[in-house]
């Protein structure tokens, strides 16, 4: 059956560069989808050409089993809500939000219902007079999200919303649109660079990386099973080992030789044979480092020596960077007993390197990762708390 | 030197100079309407007969008239530039600069001569002239050939006349007509700059926004382009009323005997009948009937904020009252 939103092939070109590169996928009713990848990744691009303001080179774009592709934005169900709000400046707020009403011609006490309706949604009733210079960021984007829904949309467009809210405002509106994606069920595209926002508030995200979308799943999926070698490092931190299978030694698991590291063991879902290129995965979270050898010698865990170089103590958890051979390896250790009760570990300590051999993660492509597009690495704290950088 | 002081003497030279060459020749010509005039041309001994005589029954309309021509060429003159001025803001930044200096290169011809090259170009025997001349014949033609229903309807719409056009009365030139077309041809650059400069600094962002609410093309423009850029507007309304309103060439050369305007009574009272006070009680009497609309449409705004903030605040108490409509 045929998807609620749908993108078929959809191809968009601005004079050479390829901005969107036959993008396919569905969006289900009531979703709560995001587009997520670094800037000029296509996500904007691929946003406008929902909303009618870029017509797409190739493909279809359908709603609701209708194709939209060559209706001008005035007369698609759908509603934007713009990064910079795009408030309408000799308006109130009343008439802003009222504006998609009165260009509709709806009668003026079916307006005013509609209006305030939206405005208790968004706790704006006692700034209904003000003027969009009267009122605060976070007000402003409210008002915008009211101005887009009170047209009942079939999917709500947010273009990057809270990208100009400071950092406790933005926390606080993901929790709001959260509450309001759950009051007003429509669905919701939502385009963003924050991995953090886009994890917390998708049912579902599409990962974009110079114009193709790389990965379409579940944050968590995307999170522990990235297809490529970019959504790995793009979604949170990750240690790439590229290496050759050696041996499988049972059916479902394979050694992997790295070179200037170690042989190590890793779950081979892949059915990769002896002698592919593999490039593993393996999150900062997943080691367990420690002074004394692990205890009890777990079938399938990975053991390796390793020389720290570098800590950094946050309190709650601590990121370290040891070297095995000629590899560095980033691990963030929680600390989930009581700390000073355990040996300390300081640096050039010799330490003990451990990790199951399920918690690495095969990726598809041995593609190396562009750096620059990547979001910085350190301090590392940020990754697992989701938190915007 | 304090923050004020330093303002004083930024702005003192052109207060000096408005003083000078605005404020006190204002009050010269107002003082010269309670003169008489004196039998050789300059201005005689104190007196209200000037006032007396000023009750013409001919002023009011030529003054109706003035102000009806300038509206309509005010009118024009916003309607082109609307459009010119939402097209320059839009273009890429080269051809800005291309477009904004080929409106300004009419200035560098003389203005007198731009005007007579105007009665040339609307001369009888000019091709504006003929064609105008044509159409009003074909007008004519189909009134009489079409089948009556139509015909009647057309006559009745006031579309088709009964009577064939008359060469001598069909005349651009010297017609009022005239006056305005070439009246809006010279002073749509000072309407186009304005709006121009208040476009380019539109943020076309909420076009976009206006679309994306389900506004057509021309609803944006009119319900988000053209209030966005409201305060050059005005700038274009009074660069455009004001000289239109004291014209006198255009008329003089292009309006014959159809259309005689203050300014033109102004140039005979002070040139022709050497009335020197008559003529500045002229010029009191446009300058009011120019200045009392403005003040009044000023005071309305004023009114008309004042109670739109009196009805949000209204729909706000009601609100917060947690009522529901």
């Amino acid at each position: 059956m045929a998807d609620f939103l749908e993108f078929q092939g959809v191809t968009k070109r601005f004079g050479k560069t390829i901005a969107v590169n036959h993008a396919s996928f569905g969006v289900k009713k009531g979703e709560f989808f995001s587009l997520l990848g670094p800037s000029g990744c296509g996500k904007t691009t691929l946003l406008r050409m929902l909303a009618g303001f870029e017509r797409p080179d190739e493909g279809r774009i359908c709603l609701d089993g209708k194709d939209i592709t060559d209706l001008p934005p005035n007369k698609r169900s759908v509603n934007t809500v713009f990064q910079n709000y795009a408030l309408f400046p000799h308006l109130s707020v009343f008439d802003n939000i009222a504006f998609g009403l009165k260009v509709a011609g709806r009668p003026k006490d079916e307006i005013e219902s509609e209006v305030e309706k939206m405005l208790r949604l968004v706790q704006m009733e006692d700034r209904a007079d003000h003027f969009p210079n009267q009122i605060s960021g976070g007000q402003k984007q409210r008002v915008a999200i009211a101005r887009a829904l009170v047209n009942r949309p079939r999917v709500l467009l947010l273009d990057e919303p809270l990208a100009a809210l400071d950092l406790k405002l933005r926390q606080r509106m993901l929790l709001e649109l959260d509450l309001i994606h759950d009051e007003v069920g429509i669905t919701f595209l939502y385009v963003t660079h924050d991995q953090g926002e886009a994890m917390s508030l998708s049912d579902r995200i599409a990962v974009m990386h110079a114009g193709v979308c790389e990965q379409i799943a579940r944050p968590a999926e995307v999170y522990e099973a990235p297809k490529t070698s970019f959504v790995a490092s793009f979604i949170g931190d990750t240690n790439f080992f590229d290496g050759v299978v050696s041996a499988c030694p049972e059916p479902n698991y394979c050694r992997l030789s790295i070179g200037g590291f170690a042989e190590v063991l890793c779950y081979n879902d892949k059915q990769k044979a002896v002698g592919d290129r593999v490039n593993l995965s393996v999150r900062p979270e997943k080691f367990r480092i420690s002074v004394d050898p692990p205890a009890g010698a777990a079938p399938r865990l990975n053991v390796l020596r390793a020389k720290v170089e570098d800590i950094i103590y946050s309190g709650n958890h601590t990121n370290y960077w040891v070297s095995v051979g000629e590899r560095r390896v980033a691990i963030y250790q929680q600390h989930l007993a009581y700390l000073l009760d355990e040996k300390p570990i300081r640096w050039g300590d010799e330490v003990w390197l451990s990790w199951h051999a399920d918690n690495g993660y095969m990726l598809d492509d041995s593609a190396p990762v562009d750096e620059s597009l990547l979001p910085p690495k350190i301090p590392q704290n940020a990754a697992a708390a989701g938190e915007a950088k | 030197m304090t923050k004020r002081q330093h303002e004083i003497a930024i702005t003192a030279p052109s207060l000096l100079w408005l003083a000078l060459f605005f404020a006190i020749p204002a009050l010269v010509v107002l003082a010269f309407t309670f003169h008489g005039h004196s039998p050789d041309g300059g201005v005689g001994e104190w007196s209200l007969s000037t006032w007396r005589e000023i009750v013409d029954p001919d002023y009011p309309a030529i003054v109706w008239k003035t102000i009806r021509i300038s509206f309509e060429v005010t009118v024009w003159c916003i309607l082109l530039a609307l459009p010119c001025g939402y097209a320059i803001a839009k273009m890429r930044s080269k051809w800005r600069a291309v477009v904004a200096g080929a409106i300004m290169l009419p200035f560098w011809t003389n203005f007198v001569v731009r005007v007579f090259a105007w009665k040339t170009i609307l001369h009888p025997d000019g091709w504006v002239q003929h064609c105008y001349f044509s159409l009003l014949e074909a007008r004519h033609w189909l009134s009489a050939h079409l089948p009556g229903l139509v015909a009647r309807a057309l006559d009745g719409a006031g579309i088709a006349p009964a009577e064939p056009p008359d060469p001598a009365f069909s005349t651009i030139l010297d017609s009022e007509a005239a006056v305005v077309l070439v009246s809006v041809y010279t002073l749509l650059p000072f309407a186009i700059m304005p709006i121009y400069t208040a476009a380019e600094k539109f943020d076309f962002s909420l076009m976009e926004a206006a679309r994306d609410l389900g506004a057509g093309n021309l609803r944006a423009f009119t319900s988000v382009f053209v209030p966005g850029i409201r305060q050059g507007i005005v700038s274009a309304v009074l660069m455009v009323f004001i000289p239109a309103v004291g014209s006198y060439v255009i008329p003089q050369m292009l309006g014959g005997t159809n259309c005689v305007l203050i300014g033109n009574k102004i140039f005979m009272r002070a040139i022709q009948n050497r009335n020197i006070p008559h003529a500045a009680a002229l010029a009191t009497l446009m300058a009011a009937s120019v200045f009392v609309p403005i003040i009044a449409a000023a005071w309305w705004r004023r009114y008309q904020a004042k109670r739109g903030r009196r009805i949000v605040e209204v729909r706000a108490a009601r609100l917060m009252a947690g009522g529901t409509k």
